[in-house]
């Protein structure tokens, strides 16, 4: 087990030096930089500023540098925020993320499941094709198509929740209300994909004949779901995890574009707008080994889904 | 003896006419697929349209009218009304479709070629070559993509090929996959082992024969990645990102119709619409060619 996990961390390596090598050389090849404003600054000054933030070095110069500065945990000053290190910025972005993603993902699984899981049942039948239908649309219609329209009927028509930002208010008391509609809007495609997922998968499994052996035995349809079929039938959809992850934090940069919520989506857009150079590779580094991370976790759960996975 | 005869001609009889191939076999089954054939007609009405549309609409799709700035549907010879600069909203919906399924064919074909010929290349060599060949798409699986796409359109500025080719880029991965898997289950069958004891070269094996066997599987690959390019070039016109003014796509005038959506609904909902009933049906047709051709894997993605 410690030798899995030991092999998973060296194999990750190359994949985070490969993104951060991709993403540093593409920012610094495109044209503009981070010191382009409306007003354009002296040439002493500027050449000054470069020199401060090292961008008067060599390119490789500078990548050693910043990978140096990385394995010390360092992410490198902002340079759109000039007084806050990117480090702050992740560490006041990724909560209002987490939050939106966690709460997304808890729906996605359990809702995705639950429809699943009552298609198959009802294989064949209105439920069954209703179900799928709802399905097929959620996957069909873009979340920045469904954002504005339920802002429009649920914010300005009705006047029950918040159209955008996060609020004042704490979290329990009221704070939720902002989150409702961005958590929903981006939980809506992945707990389709998990509905699709987990019908196909479930009506193999009902179909085996343990579950015929369990029906015989006159335990109750509930029982034999949650007891014997959920634990195979969900194999698909744990291994499905990983992009799924990786769709919401996608989707999360539009959600917190739409919504106006100051998460890392929001800062990536505008820092790869205004050239914040160490912004958007701390971003991407950020998520790339939180997406890592969780591919990990989801071969770990994998494994002990499904015993003839394990070597 | 006459049992014998008997029973040959009893056999013939039910031997079908024409030996049936996998295509008109999946053509049967398609056809009996409700959803799919409304799907593929819904599609084939929709390109007809985006393909003649504007040329017989009164109206060009960039012409602002100051005159007639967001009328609503149905006035003024507006079927869908106009837009916040007063051009015909019909027409621009119908350019919009133009573009983006163009983007959904041309880049769905560039990862198309891209993944065949590598998928198709690792499964065939296998060994080591194969190894190593996969082991890099695992390593580019776990890149965050869209944010390497995010930033490609933001520092290179928006041009139309780097979308093809960038969107294109994302998606092979997919397709390597799945064709490699194919390609190693053909590798084993006869009719391959005959080419190569023949002396035919790997290059033109695998072009000659592996390839046109592979067909079955990229087509449902190609129907079911159309709708996801689609949604990707949408998802960065709505960020800005992606086809400019005065050309437009229904990801730009969905989130052009998202700032006025108080005033002027219409100009949200007729291109949210269009979008997504074209995803819905290249989604279901998708489904059933998946169900006709390949009829093992019906469990979803």
């Amino acid at each position: 087990m410690l030798r899995l996990i030991f092999r998973r961390l060296l194999e990750s390596i190359p994949t985070l030096l490969i993104l951060i090598a991709v993403t540093f050389f593409m920012m610094r090849m495109a044209p503009g930089g981070p010191f382009d404003s409306e007003k354009r600054l002296a040439p002493e000054v500027e050449a000054n500023l470069r020199a401060a933030y090292h961008l008067d070095e060599p390119l490789v110069q500078q990548f050693g540098r910043y990978l140096l500065n990385l394995a010390r945990g360092d992410f490198g000053p902002s340079f759109q925020y000039r007084d806050r290190t990117v480090t702050e910025l992740i560490a006041s972005g990724f909560p209002v993320s987490l939050q939106l993603g966690g709460f997304a993902m808890l729906i996605a699984v359990f809702g995705g499941v639950a429809l699943g899981s009552l298609a198959a049942l009802r294989q064949n039948k209105p439920t069954d094709y209703t179900t799928m239908a709802v399905a097929m649309t959620g996957i069909s219609v873009p979340n920045f198509v469904l954002a504005p329209l339920l802002v429009l009927v649920f914010a300005v028509y009705l006047g029950w929740l918040p159209a955008g930002g996060l609020g004042e208010a704490s979290f329990l008391e009221g704070g939720w209300k902002n989150l409702v509609l961005p958590v929903l809007t981006l939980a809506l495609t992945q707990v389709a994909y998990i509905a699709r997922l987990t019908r196909g998968s479930m009506i193999e499994v009902l179909r085996s004949n343990y579950i015929r052996t369990a029906r015989a035995q006159g335990l109750s349809t509930l029982t034999i779901l949650l007891r014997h079929a959920l634990k195979p039938a969900i194999i698909p959809v744990v291994s499905y995890l990983g992009p799924a992850t990786a769709g919401l934090i996608t989707g999360s940069v539009v959600i917190e574009t739409i919504f106006g919520l100051p998460g890392l989506g929001r800062y990536f857009v505008t820092g790869a707008l205004n050239r914040d150079y160490t912004l958007v590779l701390g971003i991407v580094v950020f998520y790339g080994a939180l997406i890592i991370l969780f591919n990990f976790l989801v071969d770990l759960a994998y494994g002990w889904l499904d015993p003839r996975s394990r070597e | 003896m006459t049992d014998v005869v008997g029973a040959a001609s009893a056999a013939t009889a039910t031997i079908p006419d024409a030996p049936r191939s996998l295509w008109s076999d999946a053509w049967s089954t398609l056809r009996q697929n409700r959803a799919a054939m409304t799907a593929a007609i819904v599609l084939g009405t929709l390109v007809l349209f985006v393909l003649l549309g504007p040329a017989l609409s009164d109206y060009r799709f960039d012409k602002p009218n100051w005159d007639e700035i967001a009328v609503p549907p149905m006035t003024g010879g507006h079927l869908f009304g106009t837009d916040s600069l007063g051009r015909d909203l019909y027409t621009r919906t119908l350019m919009g479709g133009r573009m983006s399924l163009l983007v959904g064919i041309v880049s769905t074909l560039v990862s198309l070629i891209i993944g065949i010929a590598y998928g198709a290349t690792a499964g065939f060599l296998g060994g080591r070559v194969d190894r190593v060949m996969m082991r890099i798409v695992d390593i580019l699986y776990a890149l965050p993509f869209m944010f390497l796409v995010i930033l490609l359109m933001v520092l290179f500025g928006r041009n139309i090929v780097l979308i093809f080719v960038a969107i294109g880029a994302i998606n092979w991965l997919d397709m390597a996959r799945i064709v490699r898997g194919q390609t190693l289950g053909l590798k084993q069958r006869e009719f391959i082992e005959a080419a190569r004891v023949s002396g035919v070269k790997s290059g033109r094996i695998i072009l000659r024969h592996i390839v046109p066997n592979l067909l079955g599987v990229v087509v449902i690959y190609v129907t079911l990645t159309i709708p996801q390019v689609i949604l990707v070039e949408s998802f960065l016109s709505f960020l800005g990102l992606g086809v400019q003014e005065p050309m437009t796509s229904w990801g730009v005038m969905v989130s052009d119709g998202a700032l006025d959506m108080e005033n002027a609904p219409w100009m949200l909902i007729f291109p949210a619409v269009f979008l997504a009933i074209t995803l819905f049906c290249f989604n279901y047709l998708g489904d059933g060619l998946r169900d006709a051709l390949d009829p093992r894997d019906r469990s979803g993605r």
